[in-house]
């Protein structure tokens, strides 16, 4: 019996080593082939540029797109960091991010007004859209004109779902309850606080009707049994904006790479790229960087 | 948004046929938890024996705050950390916010108390008498050391596994710390997070497999260990 019991346990400490040391190799070759990144950052710290920027963007993959165009050409390797507008924002006051891609202009105003940013450029635009359950889903049909829409929905008690996250699409949001003079509230308006493609989830499962970027909407759109509501608005025009965090105000900002990003993005063969990417043929983004749409860059 | 099957075998296709991103992310994920396991568990296990074996003031109390750790979310981890981390915080010249550094601390964060208070667990369940006797019988302390470790190593080894399941798995944290950036910090539970908002559920469902086959790798080894375990004693 002692016998059995000292040569298991010399068994199963043998397993135990030997499964130990496969463990530490396999980590150790984990690290010869990826190598530990974050040394790297410490050696080449001014390559790297940290771009915060919205989901939207990020989302419909024009980022990916491009950016491998901008690396490839000037060195820099991008981290892009996708939050609501808000906390992009945020993220530039406090120092966490070197250039914004963003689109909430008021809030943009606000932020370059107040230093923490250096400029706003004009990149491009798109538009948002209401979409909504068909007529025929839904038993009624909703008013053509924005503004009568958004009545109908809050006379009628139609789920409405609403980003609630602070971003640039909630803030437009707000903005166009605000001009038709409604504060929205009750159990129809739903503040579900997440990013843009869930939300169209959520709008999808529950019949609702919600406030989404062009952009989001052409990648969802075979997914969801939705339909847009209105569209081609001149009240729902999404200008986005690259802007410097103000370098002078944080400490340790890669302001270099920012204007180099903010160069090329507005230069002819960036503004070329967001021209051309397209969703199943459809343009997502007009490039806007150039004198004559920068006299629409400040609308609200 | 497509019939569960097709997500399937669209997942497993992804999952076999070496899809880079893919790849690059569970790299990412085994790269970070495994950093952070590994620096926690020798000072975690180090605690879990003072704690069993000792006797000092503050003892107690010691436990109550690991058992009480145990219990914090991951997201609150995450805050407090990101907090520290920003270049607003007091910790914010480290520059190490959105990285995989920070990612690493936030999973140290959360994998110790766990090892602690399992580790305490299975020193306390080995008798004392393990110490006194090596200890009498001539051994240094650090060999005596040795040997309760030996006899607490089934359970030092599901704190282990413990620890790990929960930090590999977890999404909060790596989310704040890391931002999510793609071949960089984006691990599993992150890009699952992301690919389900996105509605690319196979994406989503074959990271979620690798996770399912790992925690039954874990587990299937600890009870492997276990078993051998009781034939002996």
């Amino acid at each position: 019996m002692n016998n059995t019991d000292r040569f298991c346990r010399h068994n199963d400490l043998t397993v135990l080593r030997s499964a130990l040391s496969i463990f530490v190799l396999a980590i150790s070759l984990l690290y010869l082939r990826t190598g530990f990144s974050d040394s790297a950052l410490t050696v080449d710290d001014n390559r790297i540029l940290r771009l915060a920027t919205t989901t939207s963007t990020d989302n419909s993959g024009l980022l990916s797109y491009m950016l491998p165009v901008f690396e490839q050409k000037t060195g820099y390797r991008v981290h892009v960091i996708a939050v609501g507008t808000g906390k992009a924002l945020r993220m530039g006051r406090d120092g966490d991010a070197d250039v914004l891609l963003v689109h909430a202009p008021g809030a943009e105003i606000e932020f370059v007004k107040a230093g923490h940013g250096v400029k706003r450029h004009a990149v491009m635009y798109n538009d948002f859209v209401l979409v909504g359950p068909s007529s025929e889903t839904a038993g009624h049909s909703i008013g053509s004109d924005i503004h009568e829409a958004l009545q109908q929905i809050a006379a009628q008690k139609l789920t409405f779902i609403s980003r609630g996250d602070n971003s640039g699409t909630h803030k437009k949001e707000l903005g166009l309850w605000n001009a038709v003079d409604i504060s929205p509230e009750g159990r129809w308006y739903r503040e579900v606080g997440q990013g843009m493609g869930k939300v169209l989830q959520i709008a999808s499962e529950l019949d609702a009707y919600t406030l989404t970027d062009r952009g989001t909407w052409l990648a969802y759109q075979d997914k969801s049994p939705l339909v847009i509501i209105n569209q081609d608005d001149a009240r729902l025009y999404n200008p986005y904006h690259i802007i410097a965090v103000n370098p002078s105000h944080v400490d340790n900002i890669n302001n270099a790479g920012a204007q180099a990003l903010i160069d090329w993005i507005t230069s002819e063969s960036g503004q070329s790229l967001i021209g051309s990417y397209t969703i199943n043929d459809h343009l997502l983004f007009k490039p806007s960087a150039g004198p004559r749409q920068l006299s629409q860059s400040g609308d609200p | 948004m497509g019939d569960s099957t097709s997500i399937t075998r669209d997942a497993i296709y992804l999952l076999f046929s070496g899809d880079a991103e893919l790849w690059a992310i569970i790299g990412v994920s085994f790269q970070v938890s495994t950093t952070a396991i590994l620096i926690s568990i020798p000072p975690a296990i180090a605690i879990a024996f003072l704690l069993a074996y000792t006797d000092f003031p503050g003892r107690r109390l010691t436990i109550s705050v690991f058992n009480t750790l145990l219990a914090v979310p991951a997201v609150v981890i995450g805050l407090t950390f990101y907090l520290l981390l920003s270049r607003q915080g007091p910790l914010g010249d480290w520059r190490l916010l959105f990285t995989q550094s920070a990612m690493v601390m936030g999973q140290i964060a959360l994998s110790f108390p766990i090892l602690v208070a399992m580790g305490h667990a299975a020193f306390q369940a080995v008798d004392k008498r393990a110490w006194e006797t090596a200890r009498t019988l001539g051994a240094s302390p650090s060999f005596a050391f040795y040997t309760v470790m030996r006899e607490a190593r089934f359970g030092l080894l599901a704190a282990m596994f413990a620890g790990y399941g929960r930090i590999i798995a977890e999404v909060g944290a790596s989310m704040m710390l890391g931002g999510n950036i793609l071949h960089y910090t984006r691990n599993i539970p992150t890009a699952i997070a992301l690919e389900t908002s996105k509605g690319e559920f196979s994406q989503g469902i074959a990271l979620g497999l690798v996770l399912i086959i790992l925690a039954l790798v874990l587990n299937m080894s600890l009870q492997y260990f276990q078993g051998k375990g009781q034939v002996s004693s």
